[in-house]
């Protein structure tokens, strides 16, 4: 792998940019593999960087059924924060966080890691007392955050509608450590340093069955032949259930559809992540100036990447309620990601079966954890132990009821 | 610089001129005018500078998927920045300002960027400005996003108004063409509801832009007879943008924005079109082509060049170079000549054996009717290939290749080119289906036959009027045919003008920057680096060059990038797919999206029956969900709430005081198997409540978690009411109506929401009895009426109206609630404080509620957070034994549910009367430093006590019930303040409940 | 989903005016089932890649609740009816 610096791109700018290799390699899959991960996304890929660089396994493929990185890394609104309120949740988030924080340097890959601050905004009494008490939580878990009063707000975010608003501002909770990632760098950053490792990355090889033998699983078909395996390990969010089904298993988790926005570009108007407390709005500006936001979910289980008209009027309703502004500026594109959304909204990190690992139910907030993701599941294919943050992220939860609810909306996926 | 407006007919009123500023500079163009036209003919060549390198741009295409020409309109809060200026017709006053420009957008300091291209190339981001590690935040990407973005939004609100519609029709068609117009035509004459949008001013798409007599009667015929059926509806300026489930079409109208403001006119309309069935025939977009200097100001679309000279009257220059692959530009050409404007030459970069240019000689006779030009001879043709546009801030010179492999150097200072056509079938590829490569059509067609979407005409893929004309008709027969209704063609099939020109690759190798994606700056080098870096994939080359985000989505250029990519593979066109193709198909401003719902018309704001008496006595509002709640009433002289709010809780516990309960959720219940049905949704028994009596329920979800509170009461034999949280009234009233209707529809049981039907008072305090005495007819005696009694009652004074009375408690106190018809709310109001003023009754209001339940240790939705069980809230013991089944029965045992160490519901008093603490402070250990093990729990709930004289919380702490009395830290790290308080049952004020018995 | 919803009562309308729960397909247990039964119930999504039945409410029009029978792939509504009618 040839170094990325500044005076790599000049030393090839001088050359007329021939020397440039490709990022990473594209082998033909091998017949057997003492890892294979399922899902070449953000989490997959990850997991597969951090079992080579940390645990020394690099006989390890990863399977991708499109192009590196066409899951929900490719198709998310690119927000990082460890804002959680539980304690089961918190320090896996932070992990994760910082991961963040060194991935640049880790990956000798510029991800735009961007800590430009999360703000939640709050509107009533209430909402003040339950983000005070998630503030509170997060400073205990040694995670930064400060509530902002209005005139803050006012300095920080001039747009916000503070003074005709049908649910006025009352203030806001900030972490100025969380921001945004550039989404499409990390799946490339991680598929290109697992594979200057060793690791296999092999797009466009779709898993058609897995051959299971009693509690293991020893072989998958796939679009480009049969490969066995040691150790399975599945980071397919979105599609976990299909992957599960393939293994006779069934899982506490249902396939909906989240739509996200980009509008045209701008030139700099928010800095922050900001999210609406009175409706269901979060936005931020990339680099290159579009606004990424977001909303709700859409509703119903759902295989397809696209979403209802209702939503997104839904979505812009609340986007111009929160800032008036916004009214001359354009949409320009609306796409739909499926995700896993598990029974209490937090996520699974945990051995399925003798041989096989799970990584699933991530819900709309898979993006931020990718990092931690990757390492807590490394950690668990490698040892056998699930990592010390993430403990809690147990398939066995849900029987025993020691769910991880941070909305408190019990089991009802959809609500989460 | 002028001279560009020819003496020629066209569509712009001459009599009617129009004064329109752009960067300050006042210009003048007519009625019928776009902003580029207006531009273009008063010598403005620069528009604009383009997004990395800052390259000087004009105009290039015509519609709506113009790259380069974005300007900003308006000031203040109607400041709309990327406003396509191909699109915006002029008006008086109109002010726009060119974007990305500084310090102006003839000489942009920005452009320095141009020449350190060879560093900047496809993703060089990602491989530096990762040292020293937070220089990322502080000093690279502010640069990066300054630079980059396109116009600047304002911060203002938008004074203006838009609105929002359905519409239904059998057939709606999209773009009126000649195959739109076709298609609406023979859907019209078989009686069929048409809705007929078109993006352009005008109807008619290509039967404009053609300019021979013959299209326009024939538009002008098709229009009359569409105008004169009673079931078209024609919406010119209308995209549609997006084509969702059950055939549902967003389609965005642009009511006002080519006139000045008017408050009585919505800027924009959103339509939410449901169709039966709809044609597509959204046209073409001429494709680029890729050469050096391709973006120079003055080298421009073909198509546009044409929309521009036979609409407005504008000359692109004075001496043209058309750049062509097919019959598009012998026809332009034959069309500016015609006007007196120079063609240097017809640059045919046609593959050798592609097509015959005699070819197009019948078949254009045949477009013009009886008007066609001889195309031969206006101007000297030459095959060969473009290399190089030349110029500094507009072209000059074209270098051009023959076949022969010899160059020469044209100077012109306009060059039009025509790469072929690039079907509009975005918005039948929105809902998954991809399209295809045609090799017969040298194009990516979207399905055709679609259940419900038909695609016809130019975005199907055909060539020329007369096909485009039967397609359009075929198509639409096609589409009413899916639906039941018989129709007749309005046009007989005809065959295609000409063949379809190549779909090409990359041009001239000569030196400077082929564009590939004109706004974001891609060019062909950046495609061919993506793809030698492993990005090769079309989605990857996308992402890692950003070739096709720019505002067109690819309509422009992502062809061009797809040929580019499939040939650096040494693949046939094709070969490479394009993109997904995802809404909108135009972007669609967030006002129109929005609709009226903004500022405080954004949701509803629910008001109780008693909110104007209220108000009226001096209430301050707050907002409790979707609800305007009475918070406090405050006095004269009370310098804060906080004082006001500790003299209601006084005056309650004192005399009296009348609160508004409205707020809480009702529901009438009635049917044989009520009491059965009870009894499965709350934990508690109540199939054996008796008439008279009202009883405490809470109620579980199925996973054994507790879902809400309330009360219910029996009323009659047959008729209970039970009330609920504020907050859950919604929700509880649907899960009850699962339970009846989903899960048990065997019982009898009919449930009403009546929340809003009553008007219901909380009266408090050792007067209430003797208040309410006053009020209602009524025996209140303890016997008659005790504790949780419920009744129904005649209003003294008005004694046809029954009042319903339940003596509960939320303060502590003896209380009752009384619940009168909505509309007699105020008035009932005013007897109960007549009744009271002599025993010193006061209003209190949502605060005072407050702390008259956390002195009394009643649990809100603060504490019912969705993770508490009974047992965490202390209520385990009303978990009914003998009940066979109930709603979270089965969950309630889980052993994470029943372990030890689980956060139980406490009361908190701080040690110091003079201290304080908040809700949503942490407890820690006495004396354990702030960290995750010393974490005890949290306080869900605070009021200072007037009472006790102290700061009061409720708390939900690590097995609270066994630690009364213990002293812990209340710590709020946010505001960097401890607190000592004790551990203390929730009830902290008369926990033998003396006084509720009065 | 779906842009309208066919009610059996009021006719096809936006699907704004209604509300989902989700998965239809699994019955209530009885009450002494067991605790695996329960967890099923409440938690296992087979989340079929084709059609799935749901509870729907038109909470926004007569507050019946519904099961929709839809595909999630195509988001095609096959069939909608009072889920009172021969309740599972």
């Amino acid at each position: 792998m040839s170094r990325y610096s500044a005076l790599a791109l000049l030393r090839e700018a001088l050359r007329g940019n021939a020397g440039w290799a490709p990022a990473w390699r594209e082998p033909e899959p091998a017949p057997a593999y003492d890892v294979v991960i399922v899902g070449g996304g953000g989490h997959g890929l990850a997991t597969a960087h951090y079992l080579a660089q940390v645990y020394g396994l690099t006989n390890v493929a990863v399977l991708e059924k499109g192009y590196v990185g066409s899951g929900n890394v490719g198709r998310n609104t690119t927000i990082v924060r460890s804002n959680y309120l539980l304690e089961g949740n918190n320090p896996f988030y932070e992990l994760s966080m910082k991961l963040w924080e060194g991935l640049e340097q880790d990956l000798n890959f510029n991800a735009m890691v961007s800590q430009r601050g999360v703000i939640n905004l709050f509107h009533t009494d209430g909402q003040r007392d339950a983000y005070r008490r998630r503030g509170n939580a997060m400073r205990l878990h040694g995670v930064d955050a400060e509530i902002l009063d209005v005139p803050a707000l006012r300095r920080m975010l001039p747009m916000l509608d503070f003074d005709t608003a049908r649910f006025p501002i009352k203030g806001g909770l900030i972490q100025r450590r969380g921001g945004t990632v550039r989404h499409d760098a990390v799946a490339w950053g991680y598929a290109r340093a697992a594979s200057s490792r060793g690791v296999d990355v092999i797009p466009h090889c779709e898993v058609t069955g897995i051959r299971r033998e009693g509690e293991r699983a020893v072989a998958l078909e796939t679009t480009r032949g049969t490969i066995r395996c040691g150790k399975l390990a599945l980071a397919t969010a979105g599609h976990s259930s299909v992957t599960a089904a393939m293994l006779g298993l069934t899982l506490p988790i249902e396939s909906h559809v989240l739509q996200a926005f980009v509008s045209e570009g701008l030139k700099p108007f928010i800095d922050h992540v900001v999210t609406f407390g009175a409706g269901h709005f979060y936005v931020s500006q990339s680099d290159k100036g579009g606004l990424v936001f977001g909303g709700d979910i859409d509703g119903y289980n759902s295989y397809a990447q696209r979403g209802g008209l209702a939503v997104v009027e839904d979505v812009i309703e609340a986007g111009v309620a929160m800032i008036p502004a916004l009214s001359r500026a354009k949409a320009l594109r609306s796409w739909g990601g499926v995700m896993d959304m598990s029974m209490d909204g937090s996520p699974i990190i945990d051995r399925a079966l003798e041989n096989v690992y799970l990584n699933a139910g991530w819900c709309y907030g898979g993006f931020k954890a990718t990092p931690a993701s990757g390492l807590c599941f490394a950690h668990l294919i490698a040892t056998g132990e699930p990592h010390p943050t993430a403990r809690a992220f147990r398939l066995d939860r849900f029987a025993s009821g020691a769910v991880l609810d941070e909305k408190g909306v019990g089991a009802q996926p959809n609500l989460h | 610089m002028s001279g560009r407006r020819l003496p020629v007919a066209a569509r712009i009123d001459r009599g009617r001129p129009i004064r329109f500023r752009f960067d300050g500079r006042e210009h003048q163009g007519f009625e019928g005018d776009t902003l580029a036209s207006a531009l273009i003919a008063s010598g403005v060549g620069i528009f604009g500078r383009s997004f990395k390198y800052h390259r000087p741009r004009g105009v290039l295409a015509a519609g709506s998927a113009e790259p380069n020409a974005l300007v900003t309109v308006g000031t203040g809060g109607r400041q709309e920045p990327n406003v396509r200026a191909t699109m915006l017709e002029i008006f008086d006053g109109l002010e726009a300002r060119s974007q990305n420009a500084w310090p102006s957008r003839r000489l942009d300091v920005g452009a320095l960027n141009g020449l350190l291209s060879p560093l900047l190339g496809a993703g060089f981001y990602y491989k530096t400005f990762m040292w020293p590690p937070k220089a990322w935040e502080r000093v690279y990407e502010p640069l990066i996003r300054r630079a980059a973005g396109l116009g600047r939004a304002g911060i203002e609100p938008d004074p203006d108004r838009y609105e929002k519609t359905w519409a239904h029709c059998d057939l709606l068609v999209i773009g009126a063409g000649p195959a739109g117009l076709s298609a609406a035509v023979t859907a019209a004459r078989a009686g069929a509801r048409v809705i007929l949008a078109d993006e352009g001013a005008e109807p008619g798409g290509w039967l404009l832009d053609d300019g021979g007599d013959a299209s326009s009667a024939l538009r002008e015929d098709l229009l009359a007879e569409l105008r004169a059926a009673p079931e078209v509806r024609i919406l010119p300026r209308a995209t549609v943008f997006g084509w969702y489930d059950d055939n549902v079409f967003g389609a965005l109208e642009r009511v006002g924005k080519h006139l000045p403001p008017d408050p009585d006119r919505p800027v924009e309309r959103l339509w939410r079109i449901v169709a039966r069935s709809a044609v597509l025939a959204s046209g073409a977009e001429e494709r680029p082509l890729v050469f050096a200097g391709n973006d120079l100001p003055g080298v421009a679309m073909a198509s546009g060049i044409r929309r521009r000279l036979v609409g407005q009257a504008v000359a692109p220059g004075r001496r043209v170079a058309v750049v062509t692959n097919g019959e598009a530009g012998y026809s332009l050409a034959a069309a500016l000549e015609s006007r007196e404007v120079e063609v240097a030459a017809i640059l045919d970069c046609s593959p050798p054996s592609a097509h015959d240019p005699e070819r197009y000689a019948p078949a254009r006779g045949d477009w013009r009717g009886g008007q066609a030009e001889d195309w031969r001879g206006v101007a000297r043709i030459v095959r060969g290939r473009p290399l190089r546009a030349v110029g500094m801030r507009a072209v000059e010179a074209l270098e051009i290749e023959r076949r022969d492999g010899s160059r020469r150097r044209l100077a012109v200072d306009a060059v039009a080119m025509s790469g072929g056509w690039s079907p509009n079938g975005q918005l039948a590829c929105q809902r998954g289906a991809r399209p295809e490569w045609s090799e017969a059509r040298q194009a990516f067609l979207p399905p055709i036959d679609q259940p419900g979407l038909h695609v016809a005409g130019a975005a199907a893929g055909l060539v020329g009027r007369a096909a485009c004309l039967a397609d359009g008709a075929r198509q639409a027969v096609a589409a009413l045919g899916e639906i039941g209704l018989a129709a007749a063609p309005a046009f007989d099939p005809a065959p295609e003008d000409a063949p379809p020109p190549r779909a090409l690759g990359a041009q001239g190798s000569g030196r400077g920057k082929s564009f590939v994606d004109f706004q974001n700056d891609v060019t062909v080098d950046d495609l061919a680096r993506a793809r030698q870096e492993g990005y090769g994939h079309p989605e990857l080359a996308k992402r890692y060059t950003t070739s096709a985000m720019a505002t067109d989505q690819g309509r422009m250029g992502a062809v061009n990038a797809a040929v580019i990519l499939a040939e650096a593979q040494g693949l046939a066109p094709g070969a490479v797919p394009l993109t997904t193709q995802r809404p909108f198909f135009s972007p669609v401003s967030f006002g129109a999206l929005a609709g009226a719902a903004r500022a405080e018309a954004f949701r509803p704001a629910r008001r109780s029956p008693l909110h104007a008496w209220s108000q009226a006595r001096g209430a301050v509002f707050l907002e409790t969900g979707a609800w305007l709640r009475p918070a406090w009433f405050p006095r004269a002289g009370e310098p804060d709430w906080a004082t006001a709010v500790a003299r209601e809780a006084r005056m309650v516990r004192l005399a009296a005081g009348l609160c508004d309960v409205s707020f809480l959720g009702k529901i009438e219940l009635t049917g044989a198997d009520v009491p059965a049905f009870l009894n499965r949704v709350y934990l508690n028994g109540m199939a054996k409540l008796p008439v008279g009596r009202a009883r405490y329920g809470v109620m579980l979800r199925e996973d054994g978690f507790v879902m809400d509170d309330g009360t219910v009461a029996r009323l009659a034999e047959d008729r209970w009411v039970l009330t609920t949280t504020t907050a859950k009234a919604e929700e509880v009233m649907a899960h009850l109506e699962f339970c009846a209707q989903v899960l048990w529809p065997e019982l009898d049981v009919r449930l009403a929401s009546v929340s809003d039907a009553w008007a219901q008072m909380a009266l408090a305090g050792p007067k209430a009895r003797e208040i309410l005495g006053a009020v209602v007819d009524l025996d209140l005696s303890d016997a008659a009426m005790p504790f949780m009694g419920a009744a129904q009652a005649p209003l003294r004074g008005a004694p046809g109206v029954t009042a319903r009375v339940f003596r509960i408690s939320f303060s502590g106190e003896l209380a009752y609630e009384i619940a009168v018809p909505a509309d007699l709310g105020p008035a009932v109001a005013d007897a109960i404080m007549a009744a009271g003023q002599g025993a010193g009754i006061c209003c209190y209001g949502a605060e005072t509620l407050a702390v008259l339940r956390i002195e009394k240790g009643h649990v809100t939705h603060a504490e019912i957070d969705g993770r508490v069980t009974a047992h965490d809230l202390g209520i385990g013991r009303m978990v009914s034994a003998k009940k066979a089944d109930f709603i979270g029965r089965a969950m309630l045992g889980r052993p994470a549910l029943t372990a030890a160490g689980r956060l139980q519901l406490c009361g908190l008093q701080a040690v110091d009367p003079a201290q304080a603490f908040r809700a949503g402070a942490q407890v820690l250990n006495a004396g354990a430093a702030p960290s995750l093990e010393g974490a005890q729990g949290h306080v869900s709930s605070t009021c200072w006590s007037p009472h006790l004289g102290r700061t009061l919380g409720l708390a939900l702490v690590r097995d609270a019930r066994a630690r009364h009395g213990e002293e812990v830290q209340v710590w709020d790290g946010l505001r960097g303040e401890t607190c000592a308080a004790r551990i203390v049952p929730p009830v902290h004020f008369d926990p033998e409940n003396r006084r509720l018995h009065g | 989903m779906a842009s309208l919803i066919d009610c059996p009562h009021c006719g096809p309308r936006p699907r704004e005016e209604f509300s989902v729960r989700g998965d239809a397909a699994a019955t209530r247990p009885d009450p002494e089932a067991g605790p695996e039964a329960w967890h099923a119930y409440l938690h296992l999504r087979t989340n079929p890649r084709g059609l799935h039945r749901e509870h729907w409410r038109h909470s926004g029009g007569c507050r019946r609740w519904l099961v929709v029978e839809r595909d999630v792939v195509t988001h095609a509504v096959h069939a909608v009816r009072d889920a009172q009618e021969g309740a599972q």
